[in-house]
């Protein structure tokens, strides 16, 4: 019998499949997205997006694992449980992925710090870029301090979800 | 940490070209998802059929969640009732005594109201009903006030039919898929709803600002005639609301507009009722009234 706390541990000549390389990323940040149907009936906008938060976390935690395309699948599935117009967040994010890319080139020494100021920039533009579309396609001429609050407590808990999807990447990578 | 070696293929080509290649894909992503957008601009229904998908498969989870939580989020409304109870029994007493002959007068004239439309031969606008349902979920990260309603097309529900809950007007179906509809609440931007003040008609229009409230902007010239406290009723004009649905009540004046909250919070309410827009209830041909020729469309606003 092997030691309960040796379950999570690689072994010699094991290694995770490829479907929980490659899938657990796009899952986690689906689900992130899926958050949405969660039974709240909201009167302002109050719920951090999670899928912005969780691709923007595997994105600079593993800057090997996805190319920009990737956010166009998953900026689609966002749209479809957003009730933003289709097309909002694919363009939103692989912006966004383009921009983390070109930043990347010019950064010499990033850390942590760099990472989150990266990612609250990110934010602030989708937050910022879902409200305008919002607006063209329909909605009220909303003011950006209504959405304020939002962005902000979206910067305040990507920390966290940096941290989640780093436990989480751990269990990927061992089989 | 230093930058990481990856995004930087070397001389080897293939790697260029592969890099190279999925910046192609992301631009040109990029570029449909801002056509997809510019459309939607122009028909904001047209690609809805897409999430349908979505739609139907999250619905059971909405739906079952909803059934838990439904006790919990009023929670603070039965504690803060424990905390007054002794006054507020003597207060609710005397309420009820001074309602009680209302409701008789107000059954006089419901009474009155038929006969008289009887006499005008108006088809009668009741069973004008769909069906009734909850709200699961919402679009709680985006500026668009949608809700998700647990019923669409198999059950009745037709976009553009009106949504009301015991306490006031809700929305509007805006997309249906077979079991789910997205519901336009009265307060996102694009719900625009002709109101007039309850005790004497002055007519008006609401407009949702996304944010929990409303605008209202009186339809008649001069100074606003609204006050804080005024009652907004559906006005029945337009042909979509049913006259008379509870809409909002003012709290605020700002020159020509008045701000006001509407009566039936979509969060607290625990069921929903989709009804015929007013204009196909009253002229709806089966329910043929003894004369053949049915009243005209109350149309024209």
């Amino acid at each position: 019998m092997i030691d309960r706390h040796l379950r999570h541990v690689p072994r010699l000549g094991r290694y995770p499949s490829r479907f929980r390389l490659v899938g657990t990323p796009v899952v986690t940040v689906m689900l992130g997205s899926i958050a949405t149907a969660l039974p709240i009936i909201a009167q302002s906008p109050i719920l951090p997006p999670f899928g912005l938060l969780l691709l923007l976390s595997w994105r600079l935690l593993r800057p090997e694992l996805w190319r920009a395309w990737i956010a166009l699948p998953l900026g689609l599935f966002d749209d479809m449980m957003s009730g933003q117009p289709i097309g909002s967040a694919m363009f939103l994010w692989t912006v966004t992925l383009i921009g983390i890319d070109s930043v990347e080139h010019r950064l010499v020494w990033r850390s942590y710090r760099q990472d989150w100021l990266i990612a609250a920039a990110a934010i602030i533009f989708c937050i910022a870029g879902g409200v305008f579309f919002a607006r063209i396609t329909g909605g009220a001429n909303v003011r950006l301090l209504l959405v304020a609050p939002q962005m902000v407590w979206t910067v305040l808990l990507f920390p966290f979800v940096v941290r989640q999807c780093a436990r989480i990447d751990r269990w990927r990578v061992m089989a | 940490m230093a930058r990481p070696p990856s995004r930087r293929p070397g001389h080897n080509r293939k790697a260029q070209y592969s890099l190279f290649a999925s910046y192609v894909v992301a631009v040109t992503g990029a570029a449909v998802g801002l056509l997809l957008v510019v459309v939607a601009i122009f028909d904001p229904t047209g690609f809805a059929a897409i999430r349908t998908v979505t739609a139907e498969v999250t619905r059971p989870v909405s739906a079952g969640l909803k059934n838990m939580v439904s006790g919990v989020s009023s929670i603070d409304e039965v504690l803060a009732a424990y905390w007054r109870a002794g006054s507020q029994n003597v207060a609710l007493r005397r309420q009820v005594e001074a309602d009680r002959n209302r409701i008789i007068e107000a059954k006089g004239i419901v009474q009155e109201n038929m006969r008289l439309k009887k006499l005008l031969k108006l088809v009668d606008t009741d069973r004008s009903e769909v069906v009734a349902a909850r709200l699961i979920a919402s679009s709680a990260t985006s500026t668009r006030r949608f809700a998700r309603l647990n019923a669409g097309s198999w059950q009745g529900v037709r976009p553009g039919m009106p949504v009301r809950a015991a306490e006031g007007l809700i929305g509007r179906v805006h997309s249906v898929t077979p079991n789910t509809a997205e519901v336009v609440l009265l307060t996102d931007g694009s719900s625009i709803v002709p109101v007039r003040r309850a005790n004497d008609n002055v007519p008006a229009i609401s407009t949702g600002l996304a944010d929990g409230s409303i605008e209202i902007r009186a339809l008649a010239a001069g100074r606003n005639p609204f006050k804080p406290g005024d009652l907004l009723v559906t006005s029945g004009i337009g042909g979509v609301y049913q006259p008379n649905i509870p809409v909002a009540v003012v709290v605020r004046i700002a020159g020509e507009i008045a701000y006001g909250v509407p009566l039936a919070n979509p969060a607290r309410v625990d069921a929903v009722v989709v009804e015929r827009a007013f204009e196909d209830a009253v002229t709806r041909p089966e329910t043929a009234a003894p004369t053949p020729a049915p009243a005209a469309p109350p149309t024209a606003p």
